[in-house]
């Protein structure tokens, strides 16, 4: 079969209608969660079958089309799926956030900030933010309904107590609209506060769980947290080795078995344009 | 002052209450012709009654009786086939639970209700810290101060005789007496009104029960809590309730005052549960 046998962007036109209207629900209340009848996409479950949907499903043809995997463009997950569109769609592919006007993301919303008219695509495992608090799905969808959200805090309160801290560290819930609490994907809670007021429109997708939800554009959102505990979005207290911003998201790089290790952004875009402007870390070769 | 004078003033220094109770308040929960049946089985059929601010009211009777559909009912878990059940509430006076709209009965059901199951288990998160356990409640109802709601654990657990430093521990590491003892303490910490108890010292051994039930017995008069205790031990009822209901095959033979009816049982069937208990 050549790539031509395929339909533009890979679903066909009836199922991405079928995801827009989920999609269009999803803006309208934010922060709920819309069921939808996902698809088997040829990749695994947990690998962004929700995500490519999405994108799928609001995909054209003049789109400039960027994926990141943990803040990266080059690796496994976002390779491939940069290249799957780029095959079913022949969309252009850039790793530039400003270029975009599509983004596929798994745990990271982009440093550079986002402008009108961009849509970011979050790639989510559980949406369902009480979970393992509340096993019953039946149960759940009716503390939704009636906004019963206490048992969300039960957990930040398990955090204190444990940790003397609030621990979450990704997937922070937020509540949206003062409404819905809201999974925001596994994006550290440093990202947090970029969801909020963003003039981008944020996408939601669950594949195997079969729900979408989105933000739309100037949304407030607020991370859960206590009065005498507020929340804190936290980063690793080092600059980046590469490119020296103290301000973004670091990964921790174990350099050797000496303990050596080394803090370089996770957002290989935003460290590799410091970089080609004569920003340098000091662990830059 | 002559002697009888003396006498009736120590009187009303010594029962105020009853003074006060003459003045007839309005009934906490007024229960009026419930009903409920499985299909053709029978529930519980006709059941009425009142239940007043501060008072305790056991039900018994045997297994299947309908005493837990009719508790079930009255605190919202089930859904009546007919029949009232009218609660005073705190904002907007007396309301009829059973057709007040469902996140209404939830308030109700995490502020001014509580509800004490018979296996600890039901009624506990297992896999949260017995302090969030407590904390819940407090959460649920908007607290958003961490060290108030700690506080207030701390001092619940106190009180229902559990050591602080078990705060932290999940209620998995708890004997069973102790699971029962959290789970009042995660109840009452909102300060209800009414208290329902599914068979609240069923599968305790009998010293932790007589403990768990002087526990009870101080925190029911402390608070000036309403409770409906239903249960098939009558050493329960003759301790806590101050009225007794008796029902057999879903209807309400007997009730009345507990010691009288214990003492003096009128129905066959009550006949029957009072000569039944084994004298030790």
């Amino acid at each position: 079969m050549t790539d031509a046998a395929y339909n533009f962007a890979y679903l066909d036109e009836q199922t991405k209608r079928m995801i827009r209207r989920a999609i269009l629900k999803g803006l309208a209340i934010p922060g709920y969660q819309v069921p939808f009848a996902s698809r088997e996409m040829p990749m695994p479950y947990g690998w962004g079958t929700g995500g490519v949907q999405l994108t799928a499903a609001v995909m054209c043809p003049e789109d400039r089309f960027k994926v990141i995997d943990q803040g990266a463009d080059d690796t496994t997950n976002a390779v491939s799926i940069r290249a799957f569109f780029e095959r079913t769609a022949g969309v252009a592919a850039t790793t530039r956030t400003d270029e975009a006007t599509l983004i596929q993301t798994r745990h990271r919303i982009p440093e550079a900030p986002l402008r009108a008219g961009q849509v970011l695509v979050f790639q989510v495992p559980i949406p369902e933010p009480l979970r393992f608090l509340e096993p019953r799905e039946s149960e759940t969808r009716k503390m939704h309904a009636l906004e019963e959200y206490g048992l969300m805090h039960v957990k930040l309160y398990e955090d204190i107590s444990r940790h003397g801290h609030i621990a979450t560290s990704y997937a922070y819930p937020v509540q949206v609209e003062g409404r819905y609490v809201m999974d925001p994907s596994p994006i550290p809670k440093f990202d947090n506060p970029k969801l909020g007021d963003c003039p981008a429109i944020q996408l939601f997708g669950a594949g195997r769980e079969q729900r979408i939800y989105a933000l739309p554009p100037y949304t407030r959102v607020v991370s859960l947290d206590f009065e005498d505990h507020p929340f804190e979005a936290s980063k690793a207290d080092h600059p980046c080795g590469l490119c020296g911003a103290t301000d973004s998201y670091l990964d921790e790089v174990i350099m050797d078995d000496a303990g050596r290790r080394m803090f370089v952004c996770s957002d290989t875009d935003f460290c590799g344009q410091r970089q080609a402007a004569g920003h340098r870390g000091k662990d830059a070769a | 002052m002559t002697d009888a004078q003396n006498s009736s003033k120590n009187f009303a220094k010594i029962f105020p209450k009853n003074l006060a109770a003459q003045a007839a308040p309005a009934p906490l929960l007024s229960v009026r012709d419930l009903t409920k049946s499985y299909g053709a089985h029978l529930g519980c059929a006709d059941v009425s009654f009142d239940l007043f601010p501060g008072e305790v009211m056991g039900i018994v009777g045997e297994s299947g009786s309908g005493k837990s559909t009719l508790l079930g009912c009255m605190a919202g878990h089930l859904r009546p086939d007919a029949g009232a059940v009218i609660f005073d509430t705190r904002r907007d006076g007396p309301r009829d639970t059973v057709t007040m709209s469902e996140p209404e009965r939830r308030m109700l059901g995490r502020t001014d209700w509580a509800f004490v199951h018979q296996n600890a288990r039901d009624g506990l998160r297992v896999g949260v810290s017995a302090g969030g356990n407590v904390g819940e409640r407090l959460m649920a109802v908007g607290a958003r101060h961490y060290g108030d709601i700690r506080a207030a654990a701390t001092d619940w657990l106190g009180r229902v005789e559990i050591a602080p430093d078990r705060i932290d521990d999940r209620p998995g590491t708890f004997s069973g007496g102790m699971q029962q003892r959290l789970q009042i303490a995660r109840n009452l910490v909102t300060g209800p009104r009414l208290v329902f108890m599914d068979e609240p010292t069923g599968g305790l051994d009998v010293s932790v029960q007589a403990r768990l039930l002087d526990l009870m017995r101080g925190l029911v008069r402390d608070m000036g809590l309403s409770a409906i205790i239903v249960t098939h031990d009558l050493a329960v009822v003759r301790l806590l309730a101050d009225r007794l209901m008796v029902m057999k095959s879903g209807h309400v033979v007997e009730q009345g005052l507990t010691d009288q009816v214990l003492d003096d049982p009128q129905h066959g069937y009550t006949q029957l549960l009072v000569s039944s208990v084994l004298q030790v």
